[in-house]
């Protein structure tokens, strides 16, 4: 961590101090700031980092494009957030837990669930929360809030089992900062000193309630200092700021020092380009020009401007991904659209052995189908 | 949205749907009693997730149809107290999925402060909640948990399954002295239309309502599951000659026993449906009540057709969980050859 970013940091955990600007590296433009430290971050995995916060990008566009046409159902974009999303799990490691919401399509991504595996709630099935054995992501969380105090209970108890080296890192919205939940996860964390790491995607709205209108908290960092953590805020969308802030507070998380607590609160200060969701008409209650000045400091840009001064990414390279980004995307689509789901699949799991009284259900509605066929089941109510 | 700000003196009705029928009520209601307050999540100027406050805000201003913070039982806590204060608050739950964070408040306070105070303090408000599948919803948003509430003392629980209802139960609701979950079956919401009155009426919480007379076999049901109830009793009339009364509770708490106990004298035979899983649903409670008042009368074993005992579905097999015509279908035949 730079002396001037630890300055920052030390202004930021006084709660009186309040107009404190985010943490950045890059300026709006994508140059290094003055007496900024890049992070230890090789050519490769820079430009790996910036591939998939292209393909988050083209990812949101498709399923977007996808909801239009009827082939998914509701889907929440993230344009604008994807530089958060990906760098906050590139400053993971493996073995480190990841929380999600409903939004964090690329944070999943990159820690290894497949782009299929994203699309397929949205067409219904639930394979796409049956996480592989090798993937330590959670199924996202819909109920706002809720996986605050769970992702506190995960990391307390590798705590206790002496697995300090296994974090947690926990997402949500600002909406979610006004639920009891937040409180209680983060007061939790600051008692029982667990390694964990909550980023808030403060995107400024919770569908229609911009954050001024959330929490009369000038800031929502300044929120973890009444539990005892530590509270940064950061431009989220400036993904190496994201990367080095992140990967700094996972290191606490770990391995604190003795005047050192192991959770943080971040506050990745960054805005909602598009609707909450494809149900969600955002021009009914912002103005269209809000989004101007953010775009101005868009994460793809700047990371892209930071690679070409470098000289690491040219349009040969640019090419390439485009390239790579559009046959992983028709061949994610593909995949998902070509998954069916048997209404067997209604009945089992919910326990780990089925009830006879639930064996019966599903007895009753198969014989059902063999008497009327599955066409009879699908008439449209409404 | 047609006229309802600018009342037509030429109409006394409008053709609405269920929610812009609720939206009415709310709109009605508003206009007479200066204490009626709306809250909620994206209740005001984006006029609720489903449009049921569209144009509300702009009526009657932030003051009175406010936009809260994104906490659930912020929401219904605040609102006890609003009641408290005099005031009469309608207080929306985004969808009934997200309700939990107020159970407490709901069960432990709104519920009981009556009870527990000898009737010192009373807790006048509503509670609105979409519910229920079959919109191709995400998960968590397709949910029909009606016996969680049924099941406390001292809640009414409210279903509607027409525009005309939906409009007189909600104002009903509103001047109802008690605490009212006021449930709305998302899936009709813009399904069908029908007149409904410009006018204030009220349409009591104590009547359930006979959508369909018959002599051979009963259907309990209500919210949406009343339509393909409906079909059902329509196609096997038709292809059978199975004449089908059909009865839509409506009001979910406290019962109406004396409809439901009349329609089984007539016919002797009952099948209850509805979306919510099976165990504990309120199907039991009817049922019972059923045996409990009627018992001589019963030709048939009372069935349920209902939700399975499992998650509800994300959406690819949701029409599967939710009854169908079909399973009605089936059921009604099996209860009547009995």
């Amino acid at each position: 961590m730079s002396a001037q970013k630890e300055a920052e940091r030390s202004v930021n955990s006084d709660p009186t101090t309040i107009t404190d600007d985010p943490i950045q590296i890059l300026d709006e433009d994508g140059n290094v700031l003055p007496n900024a430290e890049v992070p230890d971050l090789s050519e490769g995995q820079l430009l790996s980092m910036y591939e998939d916060i292209k393909l988050a990008r083209k990812f949101d566009q498709r399923a977007i494009s996808l909801q239009r046409q009827g082939r998914v159902a509701t889907y929440a974009p993230m344009t604008g957030q994807e530089g958060t999303q990906v760098a906050t799990s590139y400053a993971l490691d493996d073995c480190d837990w990841l929380f999600p919401t409903y939004r964090e399509h690329a944070a999943k991504y990159v820690h290894g669930m497949s782009l299929e595996s994203l699309l397929q709630p949205l067409r219904g099935y639930r394979d796409g929360y049956a996480i592989p054995d090798d993937v330590n992501v959670m199924p996202e969380y819909i109920p706002i809030a809720t996986q605050l105090p769970q992702a506190m209970g995960m990391a307390w108890g590798h705590k206790k089992q002496g697995r300090t080296d296994e974090a947690v890192l926990c997402h949500f919205g600002d909406g979610a900062t006004s639920e009891g939940d937040f409180h209680e996860g983060l007061n939790f964390a600051g008692v029982f000193d667990v390694p964990a790491v909550f980023v808030c995607n403060n995107n400024q709205w919770a569908i229609s309630v911009p954050r001024e209108r959330q929490t009369a908290s000038e800031t929502i960092a300044q929120k973890a200092r009444a539990y005892g953590l530590e509270g940064v805020r950061v431009d989220g969308l400036d993904p190496l700021a994201m990367y080095e802030v992140t990967r700094e507070a996972l290191r606490k998380a770990k391995n604190p020092t003795d005047d050192e607590r192991r959770p943080t609160l971040i506050e990745a200060v960054q805005y909602r380009y598009g609707a909450h969701t494809t149900a969600d008409d955002p021009s009914v209650y912002r103005e269209e020009d809000e989004a101007e000045p953010w775009r101005q400091k868009d994460p793809l840009d700047r990371l892209q401007h930071y690679l070409e001064t470098e000289g690491i990414l040219d349009e040969e390279r640019e090419a390439e991904i485009d390239d790579r980004i559009e046959t992983q995307l028709g061949d994610a689509v593909d995949a998902a659209e070509n998954a069916s789901a048997d209404p067997d699949e209604i009945f089992e799991h919910v326990y780990d052995e089925m009830p006879d009284r639930l064996r019966e259900q599903r007895d009753e509605l198969n014989a059902l189908r063999e008497k009327y066929g599955d066409d009879a089941f699908s008439e449209v109510l409404e | 949205m047609s006229s309802a700000a600018t009342p037509s003196t030429e109409s006394s009705t409008d053709n609405l749907s269920l929610v812009e029928a609720v939206r009415d009520g709310l709109y009605t209601e508003m206009s007479t009693d200066e204490r009626v307050v709306v809250l909620g999540e994206d209740v005001g100027k984006n006029g609720g997730v489903f449009r049921a406050t569209d144009g509300l805000y702009e009526e009657f201003g932030a003051g009175r149809v406010v936009d809260t913070p994104l906490a659930e039982s912020g929401i219904v806590g605040s609102a006890i107290g609003l009641s408290l204060s005099g005031m009469r608050p309608v207080a929306e739950m985004q969808f009934m999925g997200f309700i939990y964070p107020a159970f407490d408040q709901i069960v432990s306070h709104a519920s009981r402060l009556r009870s527990r105070s000898k009737g010192k303090y009373s807790v006048p408000m509503v509670i609105r909640a979409p519910y229920g599948g079959g919109i191709r919803a995400p998960e968590h948003h397709s949910e029909s948990k009606e016996a969680f509430f049924a099941h406390e003392p001292g809640l009414k629980v409210v279903c509607p399954s027409t525009p005309y209802d939906a409009k007189g139960l909600l104002i009903a609701s509103i001047r109802d002295p008690d605490p009212v979950i006021f449930l709305e079956p998302k899936l009709i919401y813009r399904a069908f239309r029908e007149d409904v009155p410009m006018e204030s009426y009220e349409v009591p919480l104590a009547d359930a309502a006979i959508r369909r007379e018959g002599s051979d076999v009963t259907v309990y049901t209500w919210g949406a599951m009343t339509r393909p109830s409906l079909i059902a009793a329509d196609n096997v009339a038709e292809e059978y000659g199975v004449d089908v009364e059909v009865v839509d509770l409506r009001t979910l708490s406290p019962l109406d026993v004396e409809t439901i106990v009349d329609s089984f004298q007539k016919t002797g035979r009952a099948v209850i449906v509805h979306e919510a899983p099976k165990t504990a649903g309120l199907g039991a409670e009817v049922a019972t009540t059923i045996q409990e008042n009627a018992v001589l009368y019963q030709e048939a074993p009372i069935e349920r057709v209902a939700g399975f005992d499992t998650p509800m579905p994300l959406h690819a097999l949701e029409d599967y969980y939710l009854p169908q015509a079909v399973r009605i279908q089936d059921q009604i035949l099996e209860t009547a050859d009995f």
